[in-house]
C-alpha cells in the first residue's frame, strides 16, 4: 500500500511546530551543518586528497538527487558543471520564485519549516565554496519573504550564517530578494536577470549558462527550494541511504501537490516513483478520490505546462521482468508510477510535481483557454514565437470558449502550438505554452471539433439584421 | 609633422586556427576566432562561417556591430556534429567519413559558436518551415501597412516574406493595437504597431551611443519600445536607429513621408561637417537630396554617423546659393553677371602681371585636396603666402570631430597652410596694410572674420572670391566664382588621421556654378603655362606623383573606403 514517507515535510503540521530557529534547534536542526562543517580532508586510494566540499558534492552525486523544479535534472552534475577556475566568486540562489500553476509545496517549506532550506543552503553553499547568497522569492508570496527575513537573522545571530560560522573560518551571507510577479522569473536566467535589476528575459545559452556566466557573469548554481532542503537530508543519512529511497534513478522523496476535483486536495510527500498517480488520486491517504458520480476525464500530471493524460490513456512502460531483461508493459495512465522517467514514458513529465485533476465536468475547451490566458499574459515577449504565438493561442481559445469557435479551429491551434516549442524559443516557455495546447487537443479533439460546428450552426441560425457585421476577429480582443 | 606618405601598411595579423565545416554540404575552412561586435576575437559563430561561405542566414536582431540578442529566432538552423562513440572517438561511416550526429534541437547562427567538423544546414525544410512560422508570427500583429511606411522597399519584413513566408494569413483574431506616431525624441517618431522588438535600437543606444535611454515596457506581445518616462531620446546618435530599424518602427522625422525609396538614386559621398569623414550614401531624386545614411567604412566610421552631420545637407539647397560668375565694373561699379570666360582671362591676365609676392591666398580646408592642389600650383608660380581657416567645436567619443573642416590635413599636405591653420593669416593682414600684397584669392571663406576686414580688402587691387555661400567677403570682391558643394562634384578629402576617401557626385550643382577643380584647372593653365589633367582621377594621380604626402597612390586605389597616409 502507498504511504506517505515524509521525510523533508517530517515536522511541518506537527501540532505545536513553528517556524521559528528554537523550535528547529528542538527538532535536531542544523546537525546536517554540523556534520557537514566537521568533515575532514580524506585520502583516496589513488593518494590524491577530496576536501570536505568535495566530499559532499560526491555524496549529492551518490545520492541522485534530481531537481525539484521541474526539470528533473541531476543535481549532482548541475554543481560538477560549475566553473571553479575562473578565479569569479561563485553564487548560489535558492530559486523560490514557485509559480507553476498548481504547484505550492515550496511555499510549505518556507512557511512552515524555513531554517530546513537555509540549513540545506548553508550546507550546499560550503560544498560549493560559495559565499553569497540569494534566495529569490516570488513577488506574491510575501509571508514566506517575511518568515524568510527573520529566520536569516535568527540563524545570523546564532553564527549559523555571516563571518566565521561555527567557528570554522567559513563565512557566508545570505539575503532574500523578492520578485515582482512575473512567472518567467522562475526561469534560471530570467531569475537572474531580475535579480541583476533588468527585466527578466532569459538568457541564450550558448554562451550565458549560468554554471560559468551566471549572476553578474560569475558561476552560479540556481536550485529549486526542495532541491536544496534534500541536500541537508542527504549529509545527514549519506548519499547512499538517501539513494536507497525511491527507485532506481528517481530517488528520494517528492511532495506532489494535489488540486483539482478530488475531495482531498494537498500536499503529500511521497517517495519518488513509489505511488501511482490513481493512487495519489482515489487512496484515502491522498486524493481520496473524485466527488461523488464524478468519472476521472484528465489530468495535468507535473504543474500546467505538462502534458495532459487523458482517463483510459494506456501506455507501454519498460520494466524489468523476473530475469531483469527490459520489457514493454502495457500500463494504463492510473497505473503510472509517479516518477520523473515513468511520466516521461508517457510522453509527459512529472514537471514540479503538482497534479491537476479534472472530472467529467470540466469543459475541455475553457480549461484549455484557462491555461492559455495564464501563459498569454506571462510570456516576457523576448523572443518572436512565444511572444507572439502564446497571446494568439490564447485568443482562438478565448473566442472558442465565448461561442465563436470553427470546426477548423483545433488544426488551427496545433498548427500555431507547432511553430513554437522545441528550441525554436530562448527558454522552455515555449514548450511550457505549446504543450497544453498540443496534447489537449491531440487528445480531446472531438471535442474541439464539436464545439466549432456547434458555433458555427447556432451563427447559422442567427438572423442577419440588414447592415450589420458581425466580424469573428471582434468577438473577443 | 612629416609630410612623408606612405600607403597603409596592416598589421601582420596574428596567425588564427582554421577550422573546416560544413555549409549546406559545401566544406569551408574558417578562423575558429573571429572580431565579435567590439572588434574582440572569439569564437566564430555559424552566422559568420555561413557569410563566409557566401551563404544567407536571414536574421532580424543580430547586427555585426551590436552585442547579439538571439530574440528574433529569424536565423535558427539545423546542425550536427561529428558522432562520438562511448570511447569519446569519432564515429566513423562505412566510406571513411566521420558520421555526423545531426542535432534534435535547431540552433540560432547568430549566437552559437562552430566546432570542427560541424556541418550547418540551412536550407532543409524544417529550417523553411521555421523560419516561414516566424514571419507569421511577426506578421500578424503588423499593421502590414506598407503603401504608406517609409521603411517600404528597404524593409526586412517584406524581403523576408517574399523568401520565406506564406501569401496568405490564417490569423483569424484581432490585432493587437499599439502606440503610433510616437515622438520618442527631437529626430524619430516611433510606430509601436510596425515594431518587431528586435531591440536592436535598444542595444545601439545603449552600447554603442552610451546613452541607455530605450527600453522596452509592458510584456508578451503587448510589450512597447519607449524611452525612459519623461525624457526624450536625444543624442547625437538617435538617427542609427533608423537606419538599423529591420522595419518601419523607427523613422526619421526629417525623411519620413518624403520620398519612396524605390525613385531614390544613391550616390557613394562622404560628410564634410567634421574631420572625421564619415563614409555617406547621399540619396536624391531629380537634383534633389533626401538623405545622408552611413556607409560603412570599418577604417573611419564603421556603420554609424551623427545627427548633426546627417542633418548638414539642407544648405546645399538654399535659394541664396551663388549661381552667377560676378565681375566688379569700372570705378565705384557694383558686381555684375559676366561668363566663366571672360572672368577667367581677366583674372588670368592679372594674375600673370603680378609681381611675385603680391599675391595672397586663403583657401579652404573644406575644399578638395585636388583643389587645394591645384591652388598650390598658383601659389608657387605667384610666390604667394597661403593659409586656411580654422574650425573648430565640440568633440565626443564616438564619431565626431573638434575639426570642423573635412580636409585640414589635405591643405596640410599640399601646402596651402601649416601645422598651426590660421598661423599666416595676420602677416597676409599686415602684407595688405603695408601694400605689398595687391591681390588675394580667397576660396570658400569669410576672411573679414579672420582678421582682415573691409578695410584692409578696399586697399587691394583685386580680390578674387569663390565661395557657394554669399558672405561680406563675397560681397567686396572683385571677381565672384560661385563654386560647388561636395556633393555636386569629385573629389578627396584627408580626414584627421590621414584617411585619403573619395566622394562622387550626386546632384547637379545650380545656375552657372562650377566644381572649382574645373576652373582651377584653366586658371593655373593660363597662368602657369602648363596644361594639366581635365579629369578628376588624372589629377589626382597627378598629385599624388608630385605631392610627396599622397605619394603612391591612385584614384582607383582609393577603391570605396580610402586608403591612410602617414600624417
Amino acid at each position: 500500500m502507498p504511504q506517505e514517507y515524509k521525510l523533508i515535510l517530517k515536522h511541518v503540521d506537527e501540532p505545536g511546530y513553528t517556524p521559528d530557529i528554537d523550535c528547529y534547534l528542538r527538532h535536531g536542526g542544523y546537525e546536517g551543518l554540523k556534520k557537514a562543517l566537521a568533515i575532514q580532508p580524506k585520502e583516496l586510494p589513488d593518494g590524491k586528497k577530496a576536501s570536505p566540499q568535495e566530499q559532499i558534492r560526491d555524496d549529492v552525486k551518490l545520492s541522485g538527487l534530481r531537481g525539484r523544479g521541474g526539470a528533473g535534472f541531476s543535481c549532482g552534475l548541475k554543481w560538477s558543471f560549475v566553473d571553479r577556475r575562473s578565479g569569479k566568486p561563485i553564487y548560489l540562489i535558492c530559486n523560490a520564485d514557485e509559480s507553476e500553476p498548481g504547484t505550492f509545496k515550496d511555499r510549505q517549506i518556507m512557511h512552515k519549516d524555513p531554517h530546513q532550506l537555509i540549513e540545506g543552503m548553508i550546507i550546499s553553499c560550503f560544498a560549493n565554496d560559495v559565499h553569497l547568497a540569494y534566495i529569490y522569492i516570488r513577488g506574491e508570496m510575501p509571508e514566506g519573504a517575511k518568515i524568510l527575513i527573520k529566520a536569516l537573522a535568527e540563524a545570523k545571530a546564532k553564527n549559523f550564517l555571516g563571518k566565521n560560522i561555527l567557528g570554522t573560518g567559513y563565512d557566508l551571507e545570505m539575503y532574500v530578494h523578492r520578485g515582482a510577479g512575473a512567472y518567467i522569473c522562475g526561469e534560471e536566467t530570467g531569475l537572474i536577470e531580475s535579480l541583476e535589476g533588468k527585466r527578466p528575459y532569459p538568457r541564450i545559452k550558448p554562451p550565458y549558462f549560468p554554471a560559468v556566466l551566471g549572476l553578474w557573469m560569475c558561476p552560479t548554481i540556481v536550485n529549486n527550494v526542495e532541491t536544496l532542503c534534500n541536500v541537508k537530508h542527504i549529509v545527514e543519512m549519506g548519499g547512499a541511504e538517501f539513494a536507497r529511497l525511491g527507485t532506481p534513478n528517481n530517488t528520494g522523496t517528492r511532495i506532489v501537490s494535489l488540486s483539482g476535483q478530488v475531495k482531498r486536495p494537498g500536499y503529500y510527500e511521497i517517495e519518488v516513483g513509489k505511488a501511482t498517480i490513481g493512487e495519489l488520486i482515489n487512496d484515502p491517504k491522498f486524493g481520496g478520490g473524485l466527488r461523488d458520480g464524478r468519472k476521472l476525464k484528465a489530468i495535468i500530471p507535473g504543474g500546467s505546462s505538462s502534458k495532459v493524460l487523458k482517463a483510459g490513456e494506456k501506455f507501454k512502460l519498460k520494466k524489468k521482468d523476473a530475469e531483469g531483461k527490459d520489457v514493454l508493459v502495457e500500463t494504463d495512465m492510473l497505473d503510472l508510477p509517479y516518477d520523473f522517467d515513468s511520466l516521461a514514458q508517457a510522453g509527459t513529465m512529472s514537471g514540479s510535481s503538482a497534479i491537476i485533476v479534472m472530472d467529467d465536468s470540466v469543459d475541455i475547451v475553457g480549461a484549455l483557454a484557462n491555461l492559455s490566458e495564464f501563459y498569454a499574459h506571462e510570456s516576457c515577449g523576448q523572443c518572436t514565437p512565444c511572444r507572439e504565438g502564446a497571446l494568439w493561442m490564447n485568443k482562438a481559445l478565448q473566442r472558442m470558449a465565448h461561442g465563436q469557435g470553427r470546426a477548423g479551429d483545433a488544426d488551427y491551434l496545433v498548427k500555431i502550438a507547432d511553430n513554437i516549442p522545441g528550441g525554436r524559443t530562448i527558454c522552455a516557455f515555449g514548450e511550457a505554452c505549446s504543450w497544453p495546447v498540443q496534447s489537449f487537443v491531440a487528445k480531446f479533439k472531438d471535442e474541439f471539433v464539436a464545439k466549432g460546428v456547434a458555433d458555427e450552426a447556432r451563427r447559422a441560425k442567427e438572423v442577419a439584421v440588414p447592415g450589420e457585421t458581425k466580424p469573428l476577429a471582434a468577438a473577443h480582443h | 609633422m612629416s609630410t612623408t606618405a606612405t600607403i597603409e601598411t596592416k598589421p601582420a595579423a596574428p596567425a588564427i586556427e582554421k577550422i573546416k565545416v560544413k555549409v549546406d554540404g559545401r566544406e569551408i575552412e574558417v578562423p575558429k576566432l573571429m572580431p565579435d561586435w567590439t572588434g574582440k576575437l572569439t569564437p566564430t559563430t555559424m552566422i559568420q562561417a555561413c557569410e563566409l561561405a557566401k551563404t544567407d542566414v536571414p536574421h532580424y536582431c543580430y547586427h555585426p556591430k551590436l552585442p547579439i540578442a538571439g530574440n528574433c529566432r529569424m536565423c535558427l538552423v539545423e546542425f550536427g556534429t561529428p558522432a562520438l562513440g562511448p570511447d569519446r572517438k569519432p564515429v566513423l561511416n562505412p566510406d571513411g567519413t566521420a558520421k555526423i550526429a545531426k542535432s534534435p534541437r535547431p540552433a540560432i547562427a547568430c549566437a552559437t559558436p562552430i566546432s570542427p567538423g560541424m556541418e550547418i544546414y540551412n536550407n532543409t525544410p524544417t529550417v523553411k518551415q521555421m523560419r516561414e512560422g516566424v514571419l507569421e508570427f511577426l506578421l500578424i500583429n503588423h499593421p502590414l501597412d506598407c503603401p504608406i511606411c517609409d521603411q517600404a522597399g528597404e524593409c526586412k519584413l517584406q524581403e523576408y516574406s517574399v523568401d520565406f513566408g506564406q501569401s496568405t494569413s490564417r490569423f483569424a483574431e484581432a490585432k493587437v493595437h499599439k502606440p503610433k506616431a510616437v515622438d520618442l525624441g527631437p529626430r524619430i517618431m516611433l510606430d509601436d504597431e510596425r515594431c518587431i522588438l528586435c531591440t536592436r535600437c535598444v542595444r545601439f543606444t545603449r552600447d554603442v551611443a552610451g546613452d541607455d535611454k530605450l527600453g522596452i515596457v509592458n510584456r508578451g506581445s503587448y510589450n512597447t519600445i519607449a524611452a525612459y518616462p519623461g525624457t526624450q531620446f536625444d543624442n547625437n546618435y538617435t538617427l542609427n536607429t533608423v537606419d538599423i530599424c529591420p522595419v518601419g518602427a523607427l523613422t526619421s522625422k526629417d525623411f519620413r513621408f518624403q520620398m519612396r525609396v524605390w525613385f531614390l538614386k544613391e550616390t557613394k559621398s562622404l560628410c564634410n561637417s567634421c574631420g572625421t569623414g564619415c563614409n555617406v550614401l547621399v540619396s536624391s531624386r531629380e537634383e534633389k537630396m533626401y538623405r545622408y545614411t552611413p556607409r560603412e567604412n570599418d577604417a573611419v566610421n564603421g556603420p554609424w554617423m551623427c545627427d548633426a552631420g546627417r542633418l548638414n545637407y539642407k544648405w546645399v539647397g538654399r535659394s541664396d546659393r551663388l549661381k552667377d560668375v560676378l565681375m566688379r565694373g569700372a570705378g565705384q561699379g557694383g558686381l555684375v553677371k559676366t561668363t566663366w570666360l571672360t572672368a577667367i582671362n581677366d583674372i588670368s591676365d592679372k594674375l600673370k602681371r603680378a609681381p611675385a609676392g603680391s599675391v595672397a591666398i586663403v583657401a579652404s580646408a573644406r575644399q578638395t585636396n585636388e583643389e587645394l592642389y591645384l591652388l598650390a600650383k598658383l601659389k608657387a608660380n605667384l610666390g604667394a603666402l597661403s593659409d586656411s581657416v580654422e574650425h573648430t567645436g565640440e568633440a565626443d567619443r564616438l564619431l565626431v570631430s573638434a575639426d570642423k573642416n573635412p580636409n585640414t590635413n589635405g591643405a596640410r599636405l599640399n601646402g596651402i597652410c601649416y601645422t598651426e591653420i590660421g598661423s599666416n593669416l595676420p602677416q597676409i593682414a599686415q602684407g595688405i596694410q603695408s601694400g605689398n600684397i595687391k591681390t588675394l584669392i580667397v576660396f570658400g571663406e569669410d576672411v573679414t572674420t579672420q582678421g582682415i576686414g573691409a578695410d584692409l580688402l578696399a586697399k587691394l587691387d583685386t580680390l578674387i572670391v569663390s565661395n557657394i555661400l554669399p558672405n561680406t567677403t563675397t560681397q567686396l570682391a572683385h571677381y565672384v566664382l560661385p563654386g560647388a558643394a561636395h556633393v555636386e562634384k569629385r573629389g578627396s578629402f584627408t580626414n584627421t588621421k590621414g584617411r585619403v576617401q573619395k566622394f562622387m557626385k550626386a546632384v547637379e550643382a545650380p545656375g552657372d556654378a562650377r566644381a572649382e577643380w574645373e576652373f582651377l584647372h584653366d586658371l593655373v593653365h593660363n597662368v602657369t603655362g602648363k596644361n594639366g589633367y581635365v579629369t578628376i582621377e588624372g589629377l589626382f594621380n597627378q598629385m599624388a606623383a608630385e605631392v610627396p604626402g599622397f605619394a603612391g597612390l591612385t584614384w582607383a586605389g582609393l577603391g570605396d573606403t580610402g586608403v591612410t597616409v602617414t600624417i
